[in-house]
């Protein structure tokens, strides 16, 4: 083919404007095949509160239950328990809950909860999400010999006190978070509103 | 009868260049006459690859891709489809042993420096060949929706969360707010039709790359530099019939070892298929241990090593970016760790061996102890590129032959 009389500066154009329109066009129909991973109509709607009855949870132990597919710990911690939380600072990361995203406002104190002895808390893990293990016990543990009692993540190590309050040294940078509680009654636990977010 | 095929096959010729393609990557391909052991690996991996394809196929028949109905569909095949233990079997042992090949076969490649100019893009081909096939894995371990599944998918797509925009990147490659059957769909669609897809055609691409400039050998010459007089290299053989047979040796003796593990230990004593697998997935407890299938490990004791969760991720992260620049960090002036100065020598030994070190590491709980030697291993990992570019600065290397040695 002849080149002669060829205007290259226009080709030059017309195949620099088709190939993006084009791209515009690709750009476009991507949006579709995107949008359809996000999560769906139904899976949005699958987050209905969750009501716990605590009056079975004794002094020292915890209950799981299930919110938005997510565990939720709820431990009943004794005097000694909570004496354990003061001396702690320095070997935490975060003592003074300054990460306020961690925890709602009513939360924001030494115990991390509404009530001292009562503690409610995301089971999930801050660093890879799993489910931390509740280990009550201030015994020496193989993954730290001078362990307070709390919740250690089986995953990674990461290990957390009796407020889930993240020690210095874990993988995870952030405290347990606590999340949206209020009590419908004495013994009854809501998970997912408060006064805020009805 | 003969003059009959050659017609045939000219008339086919005429039209589609078989012949031609044959004799470019077969009878005509020359590669270097001293191959040893190490390279088997290669030809090992597309067998895997053939067998992950078959028996996937397969699996696909009876498998059920649902959150209420996937673990108990992978029983079915265990116990009540004909043969179906057998090709679940081979489908699991396959991954383990398409594994072991490539980690072989890339070891192979550091050795004697096949990465080297002008190997570049077959490198940088056959990595990507290795972070697609690390994608399938996973996802494919995904699929029988036991706690392992459920807790090791949690785990990595929170990896993504380090991220900026983290939360809505992991909602959209989940699917949801966590875990749960739209997770589960997707994988089984990724796993069971794009990723392969990318796979096959990467080693399209890494085997057109590698008959374009020839294999490298074990002394890391140029085999090209000495021809004969009709232009064959003098220290090359024809692929076909030399290496076909030779590999057919190396298949034998490979898939028996294959078998063996396959018929005696399927679950690779908890490494392969781990115990907490054969428990359905439930989202509200992790099990006590959790560990990746060994082909994760090493990335894994990397990640744990770093008591950080953006530094750790990012220290992981730069491991397997840090393989893909290897060419252009080794500034040898020869190929072959042969001819490597002696501290380049032990040190690539060292390499191999802390890889190892660091896979099993991976599979462990992480106890003080552990973590420390871990944290010892990721040093030494690093080290080794960090040692690269340097090495040629302090370190003489050897003479290089002219032509190759040893050979058949």
């Amino acid at each position: 083919m002849s080149q002669d009389g060829v205007n290259k500066a226009r080709r030059t154009l017309l195949v620099g404007a088709t190939a993006g329109v084009g791209a515009v066009g690709a750009g476009f129909l991507a949006v579709p095949f995107v949008k359809s991973w996000m999560p769906s109509e139904k899976a949005k709607a699958a987050g209905a509160p969750a009501k716990i009855d605590v009056s079975k949870v004794e002094p020292g132990a915890m209950v799981t239950a299930e919110w938005r597919g997510k565990p939720v710990y709820v431990a009943r911690r004794t005097d000694d328990m909570l004496n354990t939380l003061e001396g702690l600072a320095d070997r935490l990361k975060d003592p003074e809950n300054a990460n306020k995203a961690q925890q709602p406002e009513y939360a924001d104190n030494l115990y991390r909860s509404r009530k001292p002895e009562l503690i409610v808390l995301l089971g999930v893990c801050t660093h890879l999400g799993c489910a931390p293990k509740y280990i009550p016990e201030v015994q020496p543990q193989p993954f730290d010999p001078n362990w307070q009692g709390g919740w250690f993540c089986p995953c990674h190590g990461s290990r957390f006190d009796l407020s889930g309050r993240v020690y210095g040294g874990s993988p995870a940078s952030d405290n347990l978070i606590v999340p949206a509680y209020m009590f419908e009654s004495e013994n009854v636990v809501v998970v997912g509103v408060d006064e805020e977010n009805a | 009868m003969s003059q009959n095929t050659n017609k045939i096959m000219a008339w086919i010729d005429d039209r589609l260049p078989v012949t031609q393609t044959y004799e470019k990557h077969m009878s005509k391909y020359y590669a270097p006459k001293n191959f040893n052991f190490w390279y088997f690996f290669g030809v090992l991996s597309m067998l895997m690859l053939v067998n992950q394809i078959l028996t996937g196929i397969w699996l696909t028949m009876q498998f059920t891709p649902s959150a209420e109905a996937a673990f108990a569909s992978v029983e079915y095949i265990m116990r009540d489809v004909e043969w179906g233990w057998l090709i679940r079997y081979m489908h699991s042992t396959g991954a383990t042993f398409f594994f072991v090949a490539v980690y072989l076969h890339m070891m192979r490649a550091i050795l004697y420096g096949s990465y080297q100019k002008p190997r570049e893009l077959i490198w940088i081909f056959g990595m990507l060949i290795y972070l697609a096939l690390m994608a399938e894995a996973f996802m494919g371990y995904v699929l029988p929706w036991g706690q392992m599944s459920y807790w090791g998918a949690q785990v990595i797509i929170s990896l993504f969360s380090v991220m900026p925009y983290g939360d809505l990147l992991t909602e959209w490659i989940r699917g949801d707010f966590l875990i749960s059957g739209a997770t589960l769909n997707r994988f089984f669609a990724l796993h069971v039709v794009a990723v392969p897809l990318v796979i096959v055609a990467l080693v399209v691409m890494h085997l057109l790359a590698l008959h374009e400039v020839g294999s490298n050998n074990p002394d890391g010459v140029d085999i090209k530099k000495h021809k004969d007089e009709n232009g064959k290299p003098l220290d090359g053989i024809p692929f076909h019939p030399y290496y076909t047979v030779h590999d057919l040796v190396g298949i034998v003796v490979f898939l028996m070892v294959f078998c063996t593990v396959l018929f005696f230990f399927p679950e690779g004593n908890g490494f392969m298929l781990e115990y907490a697998n054969f428990e359905p997935a439930n989202g509200l407890k992790t099990p006590e241990h959790i560990a990746p299938v060994w082909y994760f490990g090493a990335f894994y004791a990397i990640l744990r090593a770093v008591p950080d969760k953006l530094l750790g991720v990012i220290a992981m992260g730069a491991a397997i970016a840090v393989l893909f620049v290897l060419p252009w960090l080794d500034r040898s002036p020869v190929r072959s760790w042969r001819y490597k100065g002696i501290v380049s020598r032990i040190y690539i030994v060292i390499f191999g061996f802390n890889f190892a070190l660091l896979t099993w590491l991976g599979t462990q709980p992480a106890t003080e102890l552990l973590t420390l030697i871990a944290q010892i291993a990721s040093v030494i990992y690093f080290g080794y590129f960090a040692f690269l570019p340097v090495a040629p600065k302090f370190e003489k290397t050897k003479p290089v032959p002219e032509r190759v040695t040893g050979g058949h």
